[in-house]
């Protein structure tokens, strides 16, 4: 049995605006009945205002895409378009008090027939590529075509690697044979792809994709660094921890984790999360290290 | 009016029948001793071991007591079968299985394609058959094990594993059998046939969770999966799980006691649900083969409505039923029995498994027909493939996303 909010459940045995909705003028249609997820949303949107006067669904698929497809229905009752374009999936999912990770795709799809009513009012295409692969991470919602096509993208070798650029596997590690799996595929691919021979095969990430970024000198970088971790101390804050850069060494930055970050379950989840942010904004790869390993690590 | 909840998911697993519950009490308390010590306190235990052999060897028509080997799951005795086959075989290197079976058993081959075996999974028709033709094709001098369920979880259908035993025989193949549904529904007498190895396990038949059995038919080449101490004559080793062995001979016992009338009083209200539902609701169908299943089980598909929300609102109802919609198992698929019979997409995800047992009753069966057709109506109002009357004319044009 899924654990579903009071609200999610509430919201699916009384859906709030469910059925056709007579007179709508933006109807926006997603999913499809293969993938065991569709829906229809119907707008009646204001012409003057561009307020959305009237909003219903009709919804095949799950509990929590119910659930999803009435909460959307009632954020969206009484904003103007832009506003209603706001709003994200998240929100879905935060108004009905979180959805497991497994059926976060289910406020996602609320989202798109969001857009995609919005588009049909105002005569446009709306187009999504849109794909969803099998969830392999459960603690950060990743699935496997979000992973092969970071994988592939940054040629990505090693499962740290792969937690680094997506986070998955950075949780309870249960999905590293799967995260394995797609890695050994690309590897295989890329040996056997033609083009191989014309595509440099790294040696490590830091070779790999961020090469483009200009080389900063030593100034630049830790500034850069403290800049990064700057910008990430408000939300640690939020939740009542912090972070402080202790020493940086080569490759390897040691941090002090504070205040509800010590003994935090999602530490080492939390860590990896900003090493993530800090590769990004340095263009190389660098590990990021508790205090405590200072002059342990090599 | 009685409101108590209905349980209608036996098939996933089945509540302790109190004899069974009472018979294992003393070995969590006074009958603790270790069956393999010499001093009295293992031997009591021991002895009570042999008895509990003797009831599984009677249920399953077993030649010999030593070929019944105590396991923790169906799943250890699948995975236990199918590695001891290709390890006392390594000349021969094919698995034969069908495309329907449990996962311990499709995971597993899964694995073993990537570690360089050739898997043959063999289809089934419409009604969940398998080609007989297609299967005798199937094998060959490298063919080491086959394994087919004797009854399939999902629509009960029942596999002729006696006939395909006897075919692996001929092509020197070994023969296992994942007869976890079957055994205690159906009658079985293994001396009877060539099956070299049969899975059952002890929850499905109001035994405990937690134990198993690995039937092994006396000469069959075998390789242990677990090795370590002599017992079960060295082919489990592991201190015995004493009290749910002696909770699975006594369900065992009582399942033979029961076979008749789990062919006859269950599947009378089994055969009166699905005909209650059928005359109600509109555009539903029975999967699988509906003249050889098992008594117990009816799978109904209820065209374009998704089966986790059939089954949240009849959990509401208090009726506890199953599905194979996609979004039961968070994969984005629905199920791979429904596919492998071709079922369309438009009905698969609404796939609703109602499983019976000799607890059920009359009355329970009266308040489910009555509660499954508004529930089925309610959903489909708020489906874009349903219209006023019915389902939109071709669906699949009618409504039109972005992406699919």
């Amino acid at each position: 049995m899924w654990d579903y909010s009071e609200k999610v459940r509430e919201h699916f045995f009384n859906p709030r605006n469910a059925g056709l909705l007579d007179g709508a003028n933006g109807v926006g249609d997603v999913g499809s009945i293969k993938c065991g997820d569709a829906l229809r949303l119907m707008l009646k949107v204001d012409p003057d205002s561009e307020k959305i006067v009237e909003a219903g669904f009709q919804t095949f698929g799950c509990g929590s895409a119910i659930a999803s497809s009435s909460a959307l229905t009632e954020i969206i009752k009484g904003k103007t378009l832009d506003e209603a374009l706001k709003v994200s999936n998240q929100d879905i999912a935060d108004y009905l008090d979180g959805l497991p990770p497994e059926k976060m795709h289910c406020s996602v799809m609320g989202r798109e027939a969001l857009q995609a009513a919005v588009a049909n009012y105002r005569g446009e295409v709306w187009k999504d590529d849109h794909e969803e692969g099998a969830l392999i991470c459960k603690c950060f919602a990743v699935d496997a075509v979000l992973i092969e096509e970071v994988v592939r993208v940054n040629s990505l070798t090693t499962v740290e690697q792969v937690a680094h650029f997506t986070k998955a596997g950075g949780g309870c590690a249960s999905c590293h044979e799967g995260i394995e799996e797609i890695l050994a595929k690309v590897s295989k691919e890329a040996c056997t792809a033609p083009t191989a021979a014309t595509k440099p095969t790294p040696a490590s990430v830091a070779a790999a994709a961020p090469a483009a970024a200009p080389k900063l000198t030593n100034f630049q970088r830790i500034r850069k660094i403290e800049e990064t971790v700057e910008a990430i101390r408000p939300m640690l804050q939020r939740d009542h921890g912090d972070i402080e850069i202790v020493e940086i060494d080569g490759k390897n930055i040691y941090v002090n984790l504070k205040g509800a970050c010590v003994g935090c379950m999602m530490e080492a989840a939390t860590l990896n999360g900003i090493q993530t942010k800090l590769v990004e904004a340095l263009g190389e790869f660098v590990r990021l290290l508790p205090a405590a390993m200072l002059g342990k690590a090599q | 009016m009685n409101d108590a909840p209905i349980y209608l998911d036996n098939n996933a697993t089945t509540a302790c029948d109190p004899a069974v519950v009472s018979a294992m009490l003393p070995f969590f308390t006074e009958q603790f001793g270790n069956p393999s010590s010499m001093h009295s306190f293992g031997n009591k235990v021991g002895f009570a071991l042999k008895e509990a052999r003797a009831k599984v060897q009677a249920l399953l028509g077993a030649e010999h007591d030593s070929e019944i080997v105590f396991t923790s799951c169906g799943t250890e005795s699948d995975s236990t079968a199918i590695l001891s086959a290709l390890k006392a075989q390594p000349e021969r290197n094919q698995i034969i299985t069908t495309a329907v079976e449990h996962p311990a058993i499709l995971t597993l081959c899964e694995y073993l394609e990537k570690e360089g075996y050739a898997i043959t999974r063999l289809g089934v028709d419409k009604r969940g058959r398998l080609d007989m033709d297609e299967y005798k094709a199937a094998l060959g001098p490298r063919t080491a094990i086959v394994s087919a369920m004797w009854a399939n979880n999902e629509s009960g259908t029942i596999f002729p594993v006696e006939q395909m035993a006897e075919l692996a025989h001929a092509a020197g193949a070994q023969f296992h059998t994942d007869a976890v549904q079957a055994v205690g529904k159906i009658a079985i007498d293994l001396k009877k046939t060539k099956i070299d190895m049969l899975s059952l396990s002890g929850h499905k038949l109001h035994a405990p969770k937690g134990v198993g059995v690995l039937y092994l038919r006396r000469g069959t080449r075998y390789r242990p999966l677990l090795r370590g101490g002599h017992q079960e004559r060295g082919r489990r080793a592991g201190t015995e799980n004493a009290a749910s062995i002696v909770g699975l001979g006594v369900a065992c016992e009582q399942a033979q006691q029961q076979m008749a009338f789990e062919n006859t009083a269950v599947k009378r209200l089994r055969d009166r649900l699905e005909a209650g539902i059928l005359a109600q609701v509109p555009r539903c169908f029975p999967t699988g083969d509906v003249t050889n299943r098992l008594p117990n089980t009816s799978n109904i598909a209820f065209e374009f409505i998704e089966g986790e929300a059939i089954l949240l609102l009849l959990n509401k109802a208090g009726i506890a039923a199953s599905s194979g919609s996609a979004c039961t198992s968070g994969s984005l698929e629905p199920s791979h029995v429904m596919r492998a019979m071709g079922i369309p997409y438009t009905a698969a995800h609404g796939t609703t498994r109602f499983s019976l047992s000799r607890y059920n009753t009359e009355s329970e069966i009266d308040r489910v027909i009555a509660a499954v057709p508004p529930i089925i109506a309610q959903l489909r109002k708020i489906s874009p493939y349903w219209g006023e009357k019915g389902p939109v004319e071709k669906p699949e044009d009618a409504f039109a996303p972005a992406y699919a």
